[in-house]
């Protein structure tokens, strides 16, 4: 065999679908009270407020259709600090990936923090979201969280 | 309930880039060398369940092209899943209770060198609430780690010691990627990439295969004298719901112990698929493993094959068993973020 | 509720990834010969079936596929369907000709175009060879033949190329 045919041969090749997404009966109001900067959630029969709205409630099992509102503002209950973000990152400089629980709720959303050194991260830290100037309906008419100074 | 055992388990050395090879060229060897030392061929198999994820190779039904590995003619019973391979195990087991197999071949493979892992692993999440915002896998790990240090479970400590400990056992695995020991010192200056995981904490980008075959009662001892018995084998999800989960604790893995009854079994050897290092401690202590030998392979922060890594664990314990005065072993996989889904294999030698 | 689809009840989420596909030994050798205009198959040490495009394997018997054999660039046409509907992002304008190509020697066919010919004429078991493109635009790939044209030999009985292992 010549050294030719043991080369590897590669290519650089790209995979793209343009999905759209349905998001149903309960996710799409969520989305559509995001789009006018207002937080929804849905809450189960003994009280528990599933903050983005969830469908269901995964440990009772329990349809959940009554929609509560909520504040925008939240604290962190985790987070983890991206120094050097990757291409694929949607903020290209130091972030946070964060979990956050917003006031009235009593589950997480997973959602961006920026604008902020690491050492300003902490559990029960609070932010606010940074609104898109362009609402599609969707978990990014949320730009990113920024602390509640 | 049919007696499950193991009669083969064959690994692949782990490679960071298997550019040379495509999957039919990954997963051949592999299935000849676990033929061969049994002595048999695909006519001796019933059931056929690989483990592969397409996504890593950016190919629609890609898993199929892997069938070319294996000999299809007459035409096989066979069946694939999205996932890691002890899920093929799984349902290959799953088959041979329902009677419609006695031997099943299991095969996992994984080639994630040509892709973007971390991008790729953001897309099996929520697609609605979580995927568009692009969270890469060691980034959602690293989310979990921060909760179990808040709460104290685990301390900074024993999470580098995870790794270390995974360095020196992998410097004994012959398929190991990684066959280097690390320092306290080298681990406290590696550069940290989602706060708290180091590069260290995270496992290393791998290509590889394995292959596992498993019999019946009736036919196992056709294959070796020497069967490791599936005592139990147990899976359980959580929620997709990410932030609704308890991360300080894994109610799935709770579930599955209790179900297996292995809440008090004293066990001799275990494997877990701990792919980032604070896991390791974690699941030591919800295990009730504090005073077995874990990973003496290494475990996946030497060499993680995605859709193999889960298998590998299993085959390990496997190993040990065959080889070792072990008796009782406990083997762990998982899939999904944050120990989202997690499997416990139970083996025993003899009956 | 109102079952039927709005316009805002959808999102979009498109997704981009980026990969460097590696081609395999098998395929690689396949490639860099048809990149010097040769069809080289390779053949089953154990039931001497010749596979082009070859993955490396012999399904049949699960074993390695480690003798390359050069194969003349004609065959016949074992299958074909024309094609009415434009694919998104396919250059080629409808109708067209999709074609199996079983190159002779081979052992199965590979899906090529076939041009230079009536629609209505092309049928099954038609000989075809070749059509490349100069050989200042070979790549590494199948689309170095532009596409295969019929030859004036008469048809093939196509059931007779069933393969038989010795």
């Amino acid at each position: 065999m010549t050294k030719q045919e043991t080369l590897k041969l590669q290519a650089p090749f790209e995979l793209s679908y343009d999905y759209k997404r349905s998001s149903g009966p309960i996710m799409s109001k969520f989305f559509e009270a995001l789009s006018k900067k207002k937080i929804l959630g849905t809450k189960n029969a003994s009280g528990k407020v599933f903050v983005p709205a969830a469908e269901f409630d995964p440990n009772t099992n329990e349809a959940l259709t009554e929609f509560v509102e909520v504040e925008s503002t939240g604290i962190i209950e985790s987070w983890s600090w991206v120094a050097n973000p990757k291409p694929h990152h949607l903020i290209q400089s130091a972030f946070a990936f964060v979990l956050i629980k917003f006031n009235g709720a009593d589950t997480s959303m997973l959602h961006m923090v920026s604008e902020c050194a690491e050492s300003d991260l902490a559990k029960g830290v609070k932010v606010k979201p940074v609104w898109s100037s362009d609402p599609k309906e969707m978990i990014l008419d949320i730009k990113y969280f920024v602390l509640e100074k | 309930m049919k007696k499950i055992a193991i009669v083969g388990y064959a690994q692949n050395k782990i490679l960071a880039s298997a550019g040379a090879l495509n999957e039919v060229e990954l997963i051949m060897p592999v299935v000849h060398k676990i033929f061969n030392n049994l002595g048999i061929s695909q006519k001796e198999i019933d059931f056929t369940c690989s483990g592969s994820c397409d996504y890593l190779q950016g190919a629609a039904f890609a898993f199929v092209e892997g069938l070319s590995a294996i000999q299809t003619n007459p035409p096989i019973k066979e069946s694939h899943v999205e996932m890691d391979a002890a899920w093929a195990l799984y349902e290959s087991m799953l088959k041979i209770q329902m009677g419609d197999a006695d031997t099943a071949l299991i095969y996992g493979f994984g080639k994630s060198s040509p892709g973007d892992l971390d991008s790729i692993i953001s897309l099996q999440m929520d697609p609605y609430y979580i995927s568009p915002l692009w969270p890469d896998r060691i980034s959602l790990a690293a989310l979990q780690a921060q909760v179990l240090l808040n709460n104290n479970i685990i301390n900074k400590d024993e999470i580098m010691h995870a790794v270390i400990e995974s360095r020196n056992n992998g410097l004994n695995n012959l398929n190991a990627l990684i066959q280097t020991s690390i320092t306290e010192d080298e681990y406290q200056k590696d550069l940290v990439l989602s706060s708290p995981l180091r590069a260290l904490d995270c496992p290393p980008i791998s290509d590889g295969a394995s292959a596992m075959i498993i019999a019946s009662e009736d036919k196992a001892f056709n294959f070796s004298s020497n069967p490791i018995w599936i005592k139990g084998i147990d899976h359980r999800i959580e929620t997709s719901n990410l932030g609704a989960r308890n991360l300080s604790s894994s109610p799935s893995i709770k579930s599955a112990m209790k179900s297996l009854d292995i809440e008090n079994t004293a066990f001799d050897i275990a494997e877990i698929h701990t792919q980032f290092s604070h896991e390791y401690p974690f699941l030591r202590k919800l295990l009730n493993l504090e005073n077995v030998p874990i990973n003496l392979s290494g475990g996946p922060l030497v060499g993680n094959v995605m859709m193999a890594a889960g298998l590998d664990a299993i085959g390990k314990v496997y190993e040990q068993l065959s080889t070792n005065s072990y008796k009782r072993g406990l083997a762990h996989a998982t899939s999904g973020p944050c120990l989202q889904h997690n499997m416990l294999v139970s083996l025993e030698k003899n009956s | 509720m109102n079952q039927e689809d709005k316009e805002k009840d959808y999102f979009e989420s498109p997704i981009h990834l980026e990969y460097q596909y590696t081609a395999g030994a098998a395929t690689t050798r396949f490639l860099n010969k048809v990149k010097e205009g040769k069809l080289v198959g390779q053949e089953c040490p154990k039931c001497k079936a010749v596979y082009v495009p070859p993955r490396g394997s012999c399904p049949r018997d699960g074993i390695a596929t480690n003798r390359e054999v050069e194969l003349v660039d004609q065959g016949c046409i074992e299958s074909f369907t024309i094609v009415h509907i434009p694919i998104p992002g396919n250059p080629i304008v409808p109708p067209y000709v999709c074609a199996m190509i079983r190159l002779d020697g081979a052992n199965i066919s590979f899906l090529h175009l076939v041009d230079g010919i009536k629609l209505t004429d092309i049928r099954i078991g038609m000989r075809v060879k070749a059509v490349w493109k100069p050989k200042s635009e070979w790549r590494h790939s199948l689309e170095n033949i532009k596409w295969f044209i019929p030859t004036d030999e008469p048809d093939v009985d196509v059931t007779k190329l069933r393969f038989k292992p010795e």
